[in-house]
């Protein structure tokens, strides 16, 4: 876009708010996405759950909208991790494992809800620019000296993986309009998301080309007694130790009292 | 019932872990094993992975071994001094396995080493004694009189310098070998989470030709001193002791030992011997048909560690 149609939308922005019944709305539209809490407490028997955030759309284009030709795309990325895939292979017939690849910043989940099939609502290019969509992550090696093809089919065994268990998720049609403005986004958190701060971000497409994204962040936290005893195994864990093994003795020495034989 | 493992973090149900911890219980009363070396497997088999399976295990011994060390020493079978000696060596075993079980794991060969170590273990010790036991049921069979080994007889242990008096064994021996055998079982205690009683007491008896009666209460005496280092500097190095899980199947644990060790009065020694040798081959059996088997995913993903 060049500095005079730039202006030109400016202008014309300015226009449309004054007259705000121009036949002509200008290319302004936004997005915003809302999430009714910044924390979310899962308990020790989570077994997943769907999430729904509730969005807009601001300025929209109706004539656009009543063609559907509006597309979101909202995401729910958990924390970056670095993650190591190893693959087994036969050695004298025993699985063993041998090659593995490592990769930096690898997001933990990664659920995807969208109004439509992915490939229906834009280019395969635009998806790798906004690195969009668990196919099109880029996942940084630790060694990009390794050759190409080893780093591709770790890769993709690494999304295969988390897809398998649920972490990378995608629900097509998961994102609803409502009406002209408002929208619906449900994710899938799989029941063994982790804790930490994710980021829900909202991707607005008008007729297959990226208009703006937003972005909200959501704390999950785990709750509830089997969590303090994590938290206590990981920040004491000297004295989670002494309390193992004195719970240990103590039980041996009261099955001795309560069945005592001798 | 389901219960959700802090430590492990996955769900399992209350009453698998309980009738898990029962059964074993029930075969280590029955056969006077502390039970670490099947808890280990079944917890694999069961999905807990093999880093936490190993150190609960270790965990889990402890109760079991104090509960029937206090029998002992009440009886007065329990030789404290050789048992201080053979903890020495048990420190220092530990300490070192702990040391290849992080490097293992950060390897990623942790789980293949464990599953090899419990196949080479178990099949050797349940082979041994099976052949053992068979051999001694014809012997009974045929009317034979069972050949007596002969005691007082010196082996090439018994010329190691350093020797100390263990008065309560009557035993004057090297302590090379004491503190070798000491760090051998703490080694296995850290890498399989089994209390090493059932290589301990072989050894005790034939290597060192400490007294039967005493064996055991010394063997368990050890055991639980070498358990809780391990359990302690496990949950300090690796966080991978979970204490629901542990306190699960000691509780199956202490009540089934005590109607196995019922059970096991009415059985003869040489076919409870040929039973137990029979189950521990079976494990071993099933471990090494998991290495073999082509898994269903050759992927996985794991945590820097």
């Amino acid at each position: 876009m060049g500095p005079l149609r730039a202006f030109a939308a400016a202008i014309l922005s300015l226009a449309a708010a004054a007259l705000p019944a121009a036949a002509q709305t200008p290319a302004t539209e936004s997005i915003q996405i809302g999430l009714s809490t910044d924390a979310i407490s899962i308990t020790a028997g989570f077994s997943g759950a769907d999430l729904t955030i509730f969005g807009s759309l601001e300025n929209p284009d109706p004539l656009i909208a009543r063609q559907g030709r509006y597309d979101v795309i909202v995401v729910l990325e958990g924390p970056a991790r670095p993650v190591v895939v190893r693959r087994k292979d036969r050695v004298l017939g025993v699985w063993i494992n041998l090659e593995s690849e490592t990769f930096e910043n690898v997001p933990v989940s990664y659920s995807v809800a969208t109004t439509r099939p992915l490939q229906d609502i834009t280019e395969p290019n635009s998806y790798k620019q906004l690195s969009l969509g668990a196919s099109n992550l880029y996942m940084q090696p630790a060694e990009p000296s390794d050759s190409p093809i080893t780093i591709e089919e770790f890769t993709s065994a690494l999304r295969e993986r988390k897809t398998a268990t649920g972490l990378y998720s995608e629900n097509v049609g998961g994102v609803q309009f409502l009406s002209q403005n408002l929208f619906r986004a449900t994710v899938r958190l799989a029941p063994n998301i982790p804790v930490g701060t994710h980021k829900a971000r909202a991707f607005l497409f008008k007729s297959g080309m990226f208009v703006k994204e937003s972005s909200a962040q959501l704390e999950i936290r785990k709750s509830g007694f089997e969590q303090s005893i994590f938290r206590v195994a990981h920040d004491y864990s000297f004295l989670y130790g002494v309390f193992a093994v004195s719970l240990a003795m103590l039980t041996g020495w009261l099955g001795r009292i309560v069945f005592r034989k001798d | 019932m389901g219960i959700y493992l802090p430590i492990a973090e996955i769900s399992v149900n209350v009453f698998v872990l309980l009738a898990m911890g029962a059964a074993v219980g029930f075969l280590s009363g029955m056969f006077g094993v502390g039970g670490g070396f099947l808890i280990t497997p079944l917890l694999i088999f069961y999905n807990i992975p093999p880093a936490i399976a190993v150190a609960t295990g270790a965990n889990q011994v402890i109760a079991s071994s104090f509960s029937g060390a206090l029998s002992h020493f009440k009886r007065g079978t329990l030789d404290f001094k050789l048992g201080g000696v053979l903890l020495a060596g048990g420190i220092v075993g530990s300490t070192a396995g702990i040391y290849v079980f992080a490097l293992l794991r950060r390897l990623g060969q942790l789980d293949l080493f464990i599953s090899l170590l419990y196949v080479a273990l178990l099949g050797t010790v349940g082979g041994l004694m099976l052949v053992e036991s068979v051999n001694a049921l014809r012997a009974s069979r045929s009317g034979a009189a069972p050949v007596l080994k002969k005691s007082g007889q010196h082996n090439w242990i018994h010329r190691l310098p350093f020797k100390m008096r263990f008065r309560a064994s009557k035993l004057f021996v090297s302590i090379i070998p004491v503190l070798g055998l000491g760090a051998a079982i703490g080694f296995l205690s850290s890498i399989m989470g089994v209390g090493g009683g059932f290589i301990m007491v072989p050894a005790l008896i034939y290597l060192l030709k400490v007294p039967t009666n005493v064996v055991i209460g010394t063997s368990l005496f050890q055991i639980i001193f070498t358990s809780a280092y391990t359990t302690l500097v496990h949950a300090t190095t690796n966080q991978t002791v979970d204490v629901i899980l542990a306190f699960l199947l000691m509780a199956g644990g202490v009540a089934g030992a005590q109607y196995g060790a019922k059970a096991g009065q009415r059985l003869r020694g040489e076919q409870l011997r040929a039973l137990l040798a029979l189950l521990v081959l079976a494990v071993a059996i099933r471990l090494a048909i998991d290495l073999f088997v082509t898994p269903p995913n050759r992927y996985s993903l794991a945590g820097l560690t």
